[in-house]
Parts: structure tokens; C-alpha cells; sequence
């Protein structure tokens, strides 16, 4: 039975390998039906995404906030929870890091330290609504976790308009102690836009592993996430387990919400719609398989597509939109785990079809 | 005071309509048990087909026509996934979302060499219905709107009749509420969801092309903006039944009224056009917190139902 | 005449067959048992006859003639019907509605409510199935629905009935009642398939009975030829003892005492209503009593699972009333739970997960707030071994054991904690005779061991066979306590049904 195990482990890798080789076959097919070279774009994609210092420091702060979200969703996913909120939670959180960077006077590093801990108290706290409906009224999160997106972005507009910024479209910089970026680090890759974002992604994405597989804390959310009854059967709260995954997964997002603002950015704008980092967080747990160093493995892919195909909008003139036909193609091919269906009617063992 | 209430009726009535069409569309899909968040992507795609189809044939009767095409095309992967596949009915959700956005972005600008269409010249025109129209404050808001508004209406008694007086309509819900026990009574279950989901594309981007070739006049990649949520929260708060998706996304229309006139009528000296945007979410979720009376949704969504369960 | 005949039936799932060359032929007009263990093949072989699975060999002949059933229309069609054993009904819909779905009656394509409603009421008043059409099914009783899955086979044309299992949820009036109906249906030439293992039944009201033991035909033989003990010995393929060895007990001091408890179920109506009970250690008291009268309620309230809205509960004379589950558990608390699946393992956590799901963070399985699976997996080994699970290591999922094995692994989980008072729910219900005979052996050792055992079970044998006393649960009360030596089933089902009884055993 561990054999089975093991084999259930490649299978999922197989899957998430096969789903992204196929997720690229549909985006070569829409490619070549435009009239473009799918061979061209792609070899441009990866070469404008890793082999120069600066691309390669520019594709690494793409991947950062990825990472996070995909943390974010991956959590939520392991505890039976369906976060779509992601994208809200980082609304939040980068305009949580925001107003402390800008509000607030600080030494250096304590100054980002404490916007970094806002946005992601912002991002829990975000997080805390869905939970508690869903605990205490038993809400569906997907609904209520929509719901606060718009609410989180038309909140964030509201306050970049009118205390922010006095009526401007965005606010001003923040201050440098807040900011994330290292001027030592950016030189290493050739001035890009690198911060120690990634530092916090891979640290959080260690946390959630430790949290999850070695601490009995870790353990109940599982077994919550599993079978809740089953878990208030043998004594563990319930509502506390489902209350504390949401918040911590809200923590993730506002991180990412942190990571883009006080890293990338630097201020905050009005937005006229989503960014789409956390919805993409969806795609990036799910090829990951909702474990930690999956998800790494996705998020870098995803960033490299991602920062790549702006590269590959301008070498093979393809509109950079194709990566995200990718991207939903791989959802749909790791969700509907087309290549076991593939695999098991090649060999014959499907069951009978529908009587 | 009459003409600011007729300018905020016609607003509302002409926002209403792409929330109302893609209201029933989802009506059809979760009442069958196949949860929708796709009527955003379906929206997205009904909107940039209709444009598209229009600059092409100059007819945006045709632009109508081309864009229910797509929605059914469109949906066709969700069906399949979540019906066929098993997939998660929520994660391929999103990915038609992800899907349809991305295409129609991509062949806009592959097409027009820009972010947007070109503006579509021969959109469809308001329709007045002689006499009813002459009515004060009402006339001109429902009886001189676009053809969309009036088709919205048909298919919200339609979709009445259909799901709530005709075989097909009682034997969706059951698939919805108990899937097994519609099998045993010969209902084919499979069929029946990918035919809900089907239609619920149509009608989903039949909302989204009013988008473009009747309110507006081009498609671009915020041209739906979340409208198909806001669709989706209608129906909800419309607690499944196609009245109260009506009602709801007609009181959506007025939210998204508000807002929008509020700029002319001083309004937002008082109330921000942000915090008027939230409305519908912030209303959304306290209905189904249940302290704006319960919402009960169909008892087999969201779970994939397995024929040769043991 | 064969009504039905069922030739060579095999059906492979897979890892199992789970019919294999199976025959079965039906009379005209007869009721026709079809007996056999749980996971016997029955319910395989009926879904086969009513269209839902195909059989991968063998041919079935309905009056004679061959036929292929490929769904449920077509069994409609050949005037098969079924009433399933978990009520196939729209709980929102009206009994109208649930009757006519898949075959209404229309007029310009819409459905025509009152020819139904005037339809549905000519049928039931034929069979005497009195039933409200427009009343709608969350709201009427069981016995009530059952009358409306039967009228949905009759309502298409039904000349075959299958009855899976129908008595498991009915009182014994209410199955005095479905037998009356039952041969009501075959006084007007319907022809019956009786699924069951519950043999009184069969010897009560069937004319014919074909055995099944693992996927084989075991026999067929006229009811009237045999005897219960014989049947047993079919069904189970030995001879099977109806009575369990064990001592006469030795109670000791009340472990659980519980006074006048009052608790409400989920709807808030109140499902226990001031009930008094205790539990002495050294002893199995049994809980009978038809589903729904308030024994789940009592059980939850007792392991903290559901807040008691009044009363007390003391073990060792100490209340638990208002704590925790956690806190009732460690204070000596066992509890077999009633739904294994549900409630008592997460499916996809391994065995030795399971095996910790109330202990993980106590020494040695954790240290601080780090688990030490080295421990955890250590722990389970030693409980595979002693309870027999069969599984192939600690590692493995829940999820890929049979149930006899998965409900092994619980009782080893509970029985490991050496708790004071051990709840048993429904601790053998769906396994097979070996895991039946098992577990009866290890709840018998905890009594003797001195523990307090409250079984509760829907299942008169069981009772009977374990209990040192039974109460008898009925309308949230224990309506009345009996002797296991001088009592009967016919005793213990008045009760039941709330009648009264003469002679009873003292509480206490």
C-alpha cells in the first residue's frame, strides 16, 4: 500500500506534467490558427524569462506573489475550504501595507516589517468574514469569498480617492524605510524590480508545511478539512479549525497583497478591475497539488509564463492573452484529470460506460 | 422630480438587462445542480462575439445569434468537465472564466491590432412600442427600451413556465435536488445537466452582448467587470426562482443606477459611487447569512454525481 | 408462470464479483424472498433487473420471454418496478410530483396537474395506499413516503415489485401495515420481490425464498419446507448459533446515570423529553427502539456531540452535562459511533492517524506542538495486531478498508482508551457474520472487564443476544425495561411502538 501511495504521488505529478504539456498544445493551436509560429513564441518566452540577470530577478518578482496565492489557495484547499477570496485578501493587504508605509514614520527595517505584518492582519482579517459565516451560518465561502472581492476593491478605490490621496488617481510613493526592495539585491540582478518578497514567499511556504504535516495543530485542520464530523466526534473544534485555516490563508494573500506594494510598486492606484494574482493563485495550487513545494514548482512556471509572455507579445508579436488560454486550459486538464482518464481507457480499466 | 425618476428607471431597466438574461442562464445550470461561476467568462464571450459579428455582417441581429453560439460553446467545456470528468463544478468554473476572457482579449487584438473592437456602428436601437411609450416616468424607460430588455422579459416568464409548468422543467429540478432518484425514474441525468449548462450559456452571453451592441458600442476586456458576479449574486439573493432573480437583478440594475446618476444628481456628496457599487455584494452576503431572509439552494449542487455508484 | 427469470447473472465491479452465475426465477403472483447477508450480491442482482447496472453475462426473461433491460424506462416499461430501501424521493417536490416525474401527464406541453393529482388518487384508492397528492414529502412521515415510492411503481404500469429491505426504517406497526399492503398487491396479481435479512419476515408473508451467500446461488426452496434455523444456516453457510456465551453479570457501581434529560434534534423540536437512564459497570444495557425516537439525540448528548437543552448526565456521579466532547472523552468516555464513515474515522487520513484522532496531542504522540508520527505509527501496529484489521500497514488509508475492518479499527481506537463506559451505536450494522461475531466477543470482554456498555442497536437480535437489560425507547422516553432472559421480540416491539407491557424488570 505505500507502493500505491507512491504511485498515487506520481500520478498526481504526472498529471500536473501532462496538463501543462497539453495546456501549452492548446495555446500552440491557438497560435498557429492566428497565423502565428507557436515554436518561435515559446522558445522566445523562456528566453526572455530566465537567461538574462535582469529578466531572471524580474521573473522571480513575478513569481513571488504567485507563491502566495497559491499558498493562500493551496491552505484553504487541504482544510476543505474553497478560498476564491484570495484575490480580495490582497486587495486588502497591499492596502493595509500601503497606508502604513505611507501614514506611519519608522526606522528602516521596522518600518517594512510592520507594513509586511499589517497587510497580512489585513488579509486575515478579510478572511475572517467568510470564515465565521461559514462556521456560524454555515455560508458556502466560494459565494461570500466572490462577494468581498468587489467589496475589497471598491473599498480600496474608495479610500485611494478620498483619504489616500485627495481625489487622485493613486497615492504617492511610500516611504523608503517601508519598502522591500534592496538595492544590493536588485544589483545582483542587473536593477530589476527583485525584493525580499521572495524571501517571505519561501518562508511562508515552508510554514505551511511544517504547519500543516508536523504540528498537531496542523493536524486538525486536516482532519477538519477531511471530515469535519468525524473531527467534532473525537473532540476537536470545528468552527475554531475552519475560523483559523480561512485567516490563515487570508494571511498568505495579504502577504502577496504586501509583496506587490511594498516591492513592486510602491504605491497604491485605483483600480479598474482585478490583477488577477489571486485568481491565478487557483491555477497554481491546483497544479501544485495543494503542497508546498508543488505549489513552488507551479508558481515558478506560471511566473515564467507569465513575465515571459510579455517578452514573447514583443519577439514573436503573439498577444500576450495566449498565456492565459494556457493557464485555463491547465485548470481544466488538472481539474477534469484528463490524462488518468487518458491512461486508464489505454489500458482498458475504466469502468463501463453510464448504463 | 418625475424627470430624475424616469432618468433613474430608464438607467436602472438598461443595467438590468445583461443581469437579468445571465441570471436565468445560471438559473438553468444550478438548478440542475451544475454550479455556475462561469456566467462571468459566458458573458465575457457573448460580449465580444456580438461585437465582432456585428462589425462583420453589420447586422446585430446576427451579432445576438453569434454570441448565443459562443456562450453554448463556451459551456460546453464546463459541462463536460463537471459532468463528464467530474470535475470540481467551482474550479472549471473559474478556468471558463480564465478561458473566455483570455480568447476573446487575444482575438481582439490579433484582429484590431488594439485593445478594444473598433465601435460598432449599426448596435441595436431602442424599440418603442407606440402608445405604451408615451406613458409618463414608465413609457420611456420600459416601453422604449432596447430589444434586449424585452427579450430579457420573455425569457424570464419563459424560463417560469419551463422550469416550474412543463416536464422538462420539473425533471431539471429533480436532477438538481435528487439526481438518483430522477434516474430510477428513467430521466436521463447526464443529458439533462449538459442541456442546462447549454442553455445557460446562451442566455448567460445574450446578457453579455447587450453589453456591446446595445448599452455600449465595442468590446474590450472591461466591458463585463464582474457583471457576471453580480448576475450570479442575483440569482442567489433571487433565492433560485426566476421572479426573484428578476427582482433581484432589476434591484442590482438600480444599484448600479445609483452609482452611475449619482454623479449628476449630487448624490455623491453624500454617498460615494464606490460604496454604491458594494451594495449588491454587501446585500448578497447577508442574504445568505440569512438575516435577509434564508436562501435554500438546490440540495445536489456542486456535487458530481456518480451513475454506477455502488 | 415465471414472472421473472434471471439465468446465469454474473456482475463483476472492480476487485469483486459481486454476482456470480446467479439464478433466480419468480411465480406469478407470488412474494418471492430473496435473502442473503449483507454484501450478499441482493441489491447488485435487483439493480440488474430494474435496469441500473448491466450484467456482464447471463440473460434475464420477463414472462418468458427474453429481454434486455437497459435502464430504468425499459424495466418500466416491462412493468418492473422498485421500492428502494433509501426512499428514491424530491424532498421539496409534492407526492404528485414524485409520482408522475419521468412520466407526466400533459396538455399543450405543459403538465396537466389535476388529471395527475385525480390519477394518483384512483390508484391509491385502489390499493388501499391512502396518501395526501398534494401534500409535499419533507413534511409527511416515513411510512407515508414508502406509500409514495410504491405508488410510483404502480403509477407506471408495475406488474413486478422489487421491496429492498423495506422494514429497516418502519415501526412495527408500520410493517404490519406494509404487509397488508403487500398482500393487498398480490390479491390484484402483482407479482413481489422481497429483499431482506430479517427471516420472521419471510416466514410471516413469503411464499418462496431464494438464498444468496457471496455472489452465488445458495438455494430456492418453498417457505412453507423450512424453518428459520435452516435459512440461517443457508444464508450464512454454517450453522449459526442465535445466542452468545456469556457469564451472568456482575454489576457493579452506576457509571453513567442521566436525569430527566430533555435535548433537541437539529429542527429544535425535542427529540429526548426528560428521560432518565443508568448504566451500572459490568453490565451491556441495550437501547431499543425504532429509528428516530430519540436514541441518536441521547447518544450525542451523553459524548457532548449536541447540548442538552435540560437535565443531567453524571459518570462516576461527577455531571459531564455541559462539557466538551474532548473533555467527556478523556474523562472515561468511549463511543463506537453510529455513521463509521461519518463519524468515526477521516477516510483519508491513514490508519494510524485514525487510530490518534483524540489523543495526537497528548504524550507520546506529540511533543509540545510537534507531532511524533515515529510514536503515532508505533501505536498502531501494536492495535492492528491485537484487534486483527486486516490491512497492509499503519500507513495505509482508511479509506481502502472493508467496513468490517474499518469498524475493527474503531473499536480498537476505543477500547484502547480503557474507558469507564463504552457507547456502542449500531456497532455491527452492514458487516458480515465474522465481524458480527467479533465484535459481539469484544463488547461481551469490556463488560466482563467490568466496564458500563450502552448498546444501542436497530436490531432486536442483537439486543436480545447482548443485553443484561434492555431499555426500550420510545417518543424520547424509555417506555419501559425488560429482561433479555424472559422477554420476546413480540414484548419488546409493543414497547416500541409505545404500548404498554406487564411484566417489568425494575431500573436499577
Amino acid at each position: 500500500m505505500k507502493h500505491l501511495e507512491q504511485i498515487h504521488n506520481q500520478s498526481a505529478w504526472l498529471t500536473s506534467l501532462i496538463s501543462v504539456l497539453l495546456g501549452m498544445l492548446v495555446g500552440a493551436g491557438m497560435m498557429l490558427a492566428a497565423g502565428y509560429d507557436p515554436l518561435l513564441a515559446y522558445g522566445a518566452l523562456f528566453q526572455n524569462a530566465i537567461f538574462q540577470p535582469y529578466d531572471l530577478g524580474e521573473t522571480i518578482r513575478t513569481i513571488t506573489p504567485l507563491i502566495l496565492t497559491g499558498l493562500a489557495v493551496g491552505l484553504a484547499f487541504r482544510t476543505g475550504l474553497f478560498n476564491i477570496g484570495v484575490e480580495g485578501q490582497m486587495i486588502i493587504g497591499s492596502l493595509a501595507a500601503a497606508i502604513v508605509g505611507l501614514k506611519f514614520s519608522l526606522p528602516p527595517v521596522l518600518h517594512s516589517a510592520a507594513a509586511v505584518a499589517a497587510a497580512a492582519v489585513a488579509g486575515a482579517l478579510w478572511a475572517f468574514i467568510p470564515g465565521l459565516l461559514k462556521a456560524v451560518r454555515g455560508v458556502h465561502e466560494v459565494i461570500t469569498t466572490i462577494m468581498m472581492n468587489f467589496i475589497a476593491l471598491n473599498l480600496s478605490n474608495w479610500l485611494v480617492r478620498t483619504w489616500l490621496s485627495n481625489g487622485a488617481d493613486s497615492t504617492d510613493k511610500i516611504k523608503e524605510s517601508a519598502s522591500l526592495r534592496w538595492d544590493l539585491l536588485s544589483q545582483w540582478f542587473d536593477n530589476s524590480r527583485i525584493h525580499l518578497g521572495i524571501m517571505i514567499a519561501l518562508l511562508a511556504a515552508y510554514g505551511m508545511y511544517v504547519l500543516l504535516w508536523k504540528t498537531t495543530y496542523g493536524f486538525e485542520l486536516r482532519a477538519v478539512g477531511y471530515n469535519p464530523h468525524a473531527s467534532e466526534y473525537a473532540g476537536m473544534n470545528v468552527k475554531r479549525s475552519i475560523l483559523s485555516s480561512m485567516m490563515i490563508s487570508g494571511m498568505f494573500a495579504g502577504l502577496a497583497g504586501a509583496c506587490q506594494l511594498l516591492g513592486t510598486s510602491g504605491y497604491l492606484s485605483i483600480r479598474g478591475g482585478f490583477e488577477g494574482i489571486g485568481f491565478d493563485g487557483i491555477a497554481v495550487a491546483l497544479l501544485g497539488a495543494n503542497a508546498p513545494i508543488g505549489i513552488l514548482l507551479a508558481a515558478v512556471l506560471f511566473g515564467v509564463l507569465t513575465y515571459g509572455g510579455g517578452n514573447m507579445q514583443f519577439a514573436a508579436d503573439v498577444p500576450f492573452e495566449v498565456i492565459r488560454v494556457v493557464f485555463a486550459a491547465i485548470i481544466l486538464f488538472v481539474a477534469a484529470n484528463l490524462s488518468q482518464s487518458i491512461f486508464s481507457r489505454a489500458r482498458g480499466m475504466r469502468r463501463e460506460p453510464h448504463a | 422630480m418625475l424627470d430624475v425618476m424616469a432618468n433613474i428607471l430608464q438607467t436602472t431597466v438598461l443595467y438590468s438587462t445583461p443581469l437579468v438574461l445571465a441570471a436565468m442562464g445560471g438559473l438553468f445550470s444550478e438548478r440542475s445542480g451544475v454550479v455556475n461561476i462561469a456566467l462571468e467568462g459566458l458573458m465575457t464571450i457573448g460580449a465580444f462575439t456580438a461585437a465582432v459579428a456585428t462589425l462583420a455582417t453589420g447586422n446585430p441581429w446576427l451579432g445576438l445569434a453569434a454570441a448565443m453560439l459562443s456562450g453554448v460553446a463556451f459551456a460546453w467545456p464546463h459541462a463536460a468537465a463537471s459532468i463528464r470528468f467530474k470535475a470540481d463544478q467551482v474550479v472549471s468554473g473559474v478556468a471558463i472564466n480564465f478561458l473566455a476572457l483570455g480568447t476573446s482579449v487575444y482575438l481582439v487584438k490579433h484582429l484590431y491590432d488594439s485593445g478594444q473592437t473598433p465601435t460598432v456602428q449599426e448596435t441595436l436601437k431602442r424599440m418603442p412600442i407606440p402608445g405604451l411609450d408615451q406613458i409618463p416616468v414608465i413609457g420611456p424607460s420600459l416601453f422604449n427600451a432596447f430589444p434586449t430588455t424585452y427579450i430579457a422579459l420573455v425569457v424570464s416568464i419563459l424560463s417560469y413556465i419551463v422550469l416550474y409548468r412543463t416536464p422538462f422543467g420539473m425533471r431539471l429540478r429533480a436532477v438538481g435536488e435528487h439526481p438518483r432518484a430522477a434516474e430510477t425514474m428513467g430521466v436521463n441525468v447526464v443529458r439533462m445537466r449538459y442541456t442546462a449548462v447549454l442553455i445557460s450559456g446562451a442566455l448567460a452571453a445574450l446578457g453579455g452582448a447587450g453589453l456591446s451592441i446595445a448599452i455600449g458600442s465595442e468590446f474590450n476586456q472591461n466591458t463585463v467587470a464582474g457583471q457576471g458576479f453580480i448576475a450570479l449574486a442575483a440569482l442567489i439573493f433571487g433565492k433560485w426562482h426566476p421572479f426573484g432573480a428578476l427582482g433581484a437583478a432589476s434591484f442590482f440594475g438600480f444599484a448600479v443606477a445609483l452609482a452611475l446618476m449619482g454623479q449628476f444628481f449630487g448624490l455623491t456628496q453624500y454617498v460615494s459611487s464606490e460604496v454604491l457599487n458594494m451594495l449588491p455584494y454587501v446585500l448578497t452576503i447577508l442574504a445568505l447569512a440569512g438575516f435577509v431572509g434564508r436562501a435554500e439552494a438546490p440540495a445536489a449542487i456542486g456535487k458530481v454525481y456518480e451513475t454506477d455508484s455502488r | 408462470m415465471n414472472a421473472v427469470e434471471m439465468r446465469g447473472i454474473t456482475k463483476r465491479f472492480p476487485g469483486i464479483v459481486a454476482n456470480d452465475q446467479v439464478h433466480l426465477s419468480v411465480n406469478q403472483g407470488e412474494i418471492h424472498a430473496l435473502l442473503g447477508e449483507n454484501g450478499a450480491g441482493k441489491s447488485t442482482l435487483m439493480n440488474i433487473l430494474f435496469g441500473l447496472y448491466q450484467p456482464d453475462e447471463g440473460e434475464i426473461f420477463i414472462r418468458e420471454k427474453p429481454v434486455k433491460i437497459t435502464g430504468p424506462t425499459k424495466a418500466a416499461a416491462l412493468g418492473i418496478g422498485m421500492v428502494h430501501q433509501h426512499f428514491m424521493l424530491v424532498e421539496p417536490f409534492t407526492v404528485t410530483e414524485n409520482i408522475i416525474l419521468g412520466a407526466e401527464p400533459t396538455s399543450r406541453g405543459c403538465i396537466d396537474r389535476h388529471r395527475a393529482e385525480r390519477e394518483v388518487r384512483e390508484i391509491s384508492e385502489k390499493y388501499g395506499l391512502r396518501v395526501d397528492p398534494t401534500a409535499r414529502i419533507r413534511d409527511i412521515s416515513v411510512g407515508m413516503q414508502q406509500r409514495v415510492e410504491i405508488l410510483k411503481t404502480l403509477y407506471r404500469g408495475a406488474e413486478v415489485l422489487i421491496f429492498d429491505e423495506p422494514t429497516a426504517v418502519l415501526s412495527p406497526q408500520e410493517i404490519d401495515e406494509l404487509m397488508e399492503i403487500m398482500e393487498n398487491l398480490v390479491r390484484e396479481g402483482k407479482t413481489i420481490i422481497f429483499i431482506t435479512h430479517k427471516l420472521k419476515e419471510i416466514m410471516r408473508i413469503c411464499d418462496t425464498v431464494t438464498v444468496i451467500r457471496r455472489g452465488k446461488t445458495i438455494g430456492s426452496t418453498s417457505v412453507k419446507g423450512t424453518s428459520e434455523q435452516e435459512l440461517a444456516s443457508m444464508m450464512v453457510g454454517r450453522e449459526v448459533s442465535f445466542s452468545v456465551n456469556k457469564q451472568e453479570s456482575r454489576p457493579g457501581k452506576t457509571v453513567l446515570k442521566v436525569q430527566s434529560l430533555t435535548v433537541k434534534d437539529s429542527r429544535g423540536v425535542e427529540a429526548v423529553r426528560g428521560l432518565d437512564l443508568e448504566v451500572r459497570a459490568g453490565e451491556i444495557v441495550g437501547l431499543a427502539g425504532v429509528d428516530g425516537n430519540g436514541q441518536s439525540e441521547l447518544l450525542e448528548a451523553i459524548t457532548g456531540l449536541r447540548k442538552a437543552h435540560a437535565g443531567d448526565i453524571l459518570l462516576n456521579g461527577e455531571a459531564i452535562t455541559r462539557l466538551q466532547p474532548r473533555a467527556i472523552a478523556r474523562r472515561g468516555v468511549g463511543h463506537i459511533p453510529e455513521d463509521r464513515q461519518k463519524r468515526g474515522l477521516v477516510l483519508d487520513f491513514s490508519i494510524g492517524e485514525n487510530m490518534v484522532l483524540q489523543t495526537y496531542d497528548q504524550t507520546p504522540f506529540a511533543k509540545g506542538f510537534l507531532l511524533r508520527y515515529p510514536e503515532i505509527f508505533r501505536h498502531a501496529k501494536r492495535l492492528i495486531e491485537d484487534f486483527d484489521v486486516r490491512t497492509p500497514d499503519e500507513q495505509t488509508h482508511a479509506r481502502a478498508l472493508s467496513g468490517g475492518n474499518q469498524q475493527k479499527a474503531i473499536i480498537a481506537r476505543e477500547v484502547d482508551r480503557d474507558p469507564d463506559l463504552l457507547i456502542a451505536a449500531q456497532p455491527t450494522r452492514g458487516l458480515d457474520v465474522g465481524a458480527i461475531e467479533f465484535i459481539h466477543r469484544r463488547l461481551v470482554e469490556q463488560r466482563d472487564k467490568g466496564k458500563a456498555v450502552l448498546l444501542m442497536s436497530l436490531e432486536l437480535d442483537e439486543i436480545l443476544k447482548l443485553s443484561d437489560r434492555i431499555a426500550v425507547m420510545y417518543g424520547g422516553r424509555i417506555a419501559g425495561w425488560l429482561n433479555p432472559k424472559t422477554t420476546n421480540e413480540e414484548e419488546i416491539g409493543l414497547l416500541m411502538a409505545g404500548g404498554k407491557v406487564g411484566e417489568e424488570v425494575a431500573q436499577g
